[in-house]
Order: C-alpha cells, then structure tokens, then sequence
C-alpha cells in the first residue's frame, strides 16, 4: 500500500497545496521493512523501498505491519483513526527531527492516512 | 438563503474573577433550568451553538456558555503579557463558582467537556451543593502527556496549525465535514500557548484519579457521556469514574472528543435522556 501513497498524495490537489512549503524525506517502518518518501512542495517525488545502508531522513515512523494495516483500513476501528492514537498506546513511535512534522501536521496525517483511499477502492 | 439570526444572544460581562477584573464573553439561549457549558482546552463557547440552537434544548434549559479567559472573545487580564498562561485546578473551580455567581445562576446545572469533563468532577468532589446535577462529557481522572506540548506554542510552529493537528484525530471519523472542520478552525483561532495552558490543567494539575472515590453521587447526581473514538478520554477511563462513583455512563457510539461541536445532531440524541432525567429531579 505504502508503494501507492505517492500517486493518492500527488492527485489531491488541496493536499499538495495545503503542504506547498514542505521539503524533506521521512521514513515509514513497517515491522523492519522501511521506506523513504521524499517530499518536495507538498508532491510526493520519490518512493524508495529499502534496504538501506546509511539512510537519511528528518523523521520516521514506526509500527509494527498489524498496527498500519488496521490504521489504512478505509475506517479503521476505534483507537486506530489517528497516529496519536497509535502513540499513545505505544503502538507507534515517532522519531528524528520532528519540526517538519509538527509544523505541517495536518498535512502529514492526511499524507500517511492517504492508503486508506486505494485501500477503500 | 432567507437571512436569518440565530436564537443565541451574546453579551461582555465584566466582572472580578481570581480577585481580578475581567471582561468575559457570555452566551445563551432558552429558558428554564441554567445549564452552564463548559469548552475544551484551546476553544471556546462556540462548541455548543449546536444546543444553543435545538428547541428540543432550549424549550427547558436555559443554556449558558462563557469563553473562559484568554479564550475566543474574553480577554486575559491585564497584564497578561508578563506571565505564562497556566489553569490550575483551583483557578478553574473558583472561576465557574464566580461566574455563576455573576449570572445569580440558581443551582445550575454544569455540563463541560474534556477539560470541563474533569473539572466537573473536581466541583462534584468540592462544592456539589451548589449544582443542581453535573454531567462530564469526555471526563477521565487523569490524561498522561502523550506529546511534547512545548510544540503547541513556539514560534517557528504556526501555533493555530499545530493545536489544529494536535486535535484533528479525536473527531470521530463520520463526523460531518462542515462542524468537523468548524471545531478545528475554533482551534485555529486560539491564542498562542492558551491551549498549552489548559494543559497544564489537564495533564498535570487537574489529575484527580486519588479523590475520584470521595465523590458521592446522592449530593449532586453525576452523568457521564463519552465518545467511543476518543483516544485522549477514553471510554475505559470514564468507565472507571463510573465504576468508582456510581454514576451513570454512556459512551457514545460514532463520536469522538468534541460531541456537542464535531456532530451537534448525534450528541443531542444522547443528551436529551438526560436532560430529561435532571428535570425530573
């Protein structure tokens, strides 16, 4: 699902718009599976499934693959809905220089919620 | 579109709160039984224009919501500017005493969420004699910090934002679009480092878990209603205050943290029994 999240971000118009002043790479943990997805003026321009050597990224977050498939069900269960939630039931946890993160927030929950689109298709 | 007012009337009550003067916006709508609404962390009174405009409300309850200080279009006290904002438990009792005194409110009745959930609980344990009945929405004991709240107010984080996205997951994910977005834009509009005050409250301050038990429930009656997606009040939590009060609870299913903002019409559905119940006291 995560291989999608580029093209959902990319094709939401008010998304890109609302993230117009985001520029870095985050990381998704999936169990130890990782991903890095780079972010330029809100579009999603590269998806990098690892392994990595060395790999370079502001934030990441991490869960383990039963947690991120409840949470990018098209309407996850209670106590899955939000990252948040997930933190602070320490199913997730968010790592790394988390100001880009924190100041674009709402873009990014919509970016990392974004499966739960190709997962409602 | 017909232009048309909304029955709510709002007015600026000056008055001294904490021994010092303050200049409190004030809402309401309906006659009858005072119930005294109390807004979340971050917010204000706008919360409840979903009750303040349901006849099926205001035909017995005259409906009552101030924006606390600091807060939507009260003013902070003079001299605000030197001192860091922080609510305290004791502050946030004497404050809605005060108000109600104010107002010359008869045995009101308190209803407040999230933090007015918890406080709610304080004034059961400290003054229940004065209320008619109390319900907490979204009420626990305690809240552990589960962020760094120093994000919420610094300057190189656009404070409405961040408090926004701090928020936006506790709405329950089938709540309408238009009030779902209504209550984040309230938290938009909070001033800087007001909702990290209240949070001073809510996370520190306000933990009540140790007293939960000395509240007697035949002094004042005591209702609970809780969202099932709320994550920050969680059902588990108020089901404890149940458990260890006696009160009645409820949670509330297709809801989140803010009930009476995110879905007016599904909150009210679960209100009205319980109104119902309190007139019948």
């Amino acid at each position: 699902m995560i291989d999608k999240i580029g093209s959902l971000v990319n094709a939401d118009a008010n998304l890109v718009r609302r993230g117009r002043f985001v520029d870095t790479t985050f990381m998704i943990a999936i169990d130890d599976a990782y991903t890095l997805i780079r972010v330029q003026e809100g579009r999603v321009i590269e998806v990098t499934p690892g392994p990595f050597i060395t790999p370079d990224y502001s934030f990441v977050l991490r869960a383990s693959r039963t947690v991120w498939e409840k949470f990018w069900q098209p309407l996850p269960p209670p106590g899955f809905t939000d990252i948040f939630a997930l933190v602070k039931q320490k199913l997730m946890r968010v790592e790394g220089d988390l100001h880009p993160f924190m100041a674009n927030l709402l873009y990014f929950k919509d970016v990392i919620a974004a499966p739960r689109k190709e997962a409602a298709r | 579109m017909n232009p048309r007012f909304e029955p709510i009337t709002g007015r600026y009550l000056h008055l001294d709160l904490l021994d010092r003067p303050h200049r409190l916006y004030v809402e309401e709508a309906g006659v009858g039984i005072p119930l005294l609404c109390l807004h979340t962390a971050g917010s204000d009174a706008r919360q409840f224009r979903g009750l303040m405009n349901d006849p099926r409300v205001t035909s017995g309850f005259r409906v009552i919501a101030f924006d606390m200080p600091w807060h939507g279009k009260s003013s902070p006290p003079a001299g605000w500017q030197d001192a860091e904002y922080e609510l305290t438990s004791r502050d946030y009792v004497r404050m809605i005493v005060e108000v109600a005194d104010a107002l010359a409110l008869d045995k009101p009745v308190a209803m407040g969420c999230s933090i007015g959930g918890r406080i709610v609980l304080h004034l059961a344990r400290e003054c229940p004699e004065r209320f008619r009945a109390l319900i907490g929405l979204e009420s626990a004991a305690h809240t552990d910090p589960y962020y760094d709240v120093s994000w919420l107010n610094r300057p190189d984080v656009h404070g409405g934002q961040v408090c926004a996205g701090v928020v936006s997951g506790l709405i329950a994910p089938a709540a309408p679009a238009t009030e779902r977005w209504e209550t984040l834009w309230h938290y938009m509009q909070s001033g800087p480092g007001v909702f990290k005050g209240d949070l001073h409250f809510y996370m520190i301050d306000g933990d009540i878990r140790d007293r939960v038990d000395d509240i007697e429930i035949d002094r004042c009656p005591l209702f609970l209603l809780t969202g099932e997606y709320d994550y920050s009040c969680t059902s588990e939590a108020t089901l404890d205050i149940a458990k260890r009060t006696g009160a009645p609870a409820i949670i509330m299913k297709g809801l989140g943290h803010f009930p009476m903002s995110e879905d007016p019409e599904k909150f009210v559905s679960y209100l009205l029994p319980v109104l119902e119940e309190i007139r019948a006291l």
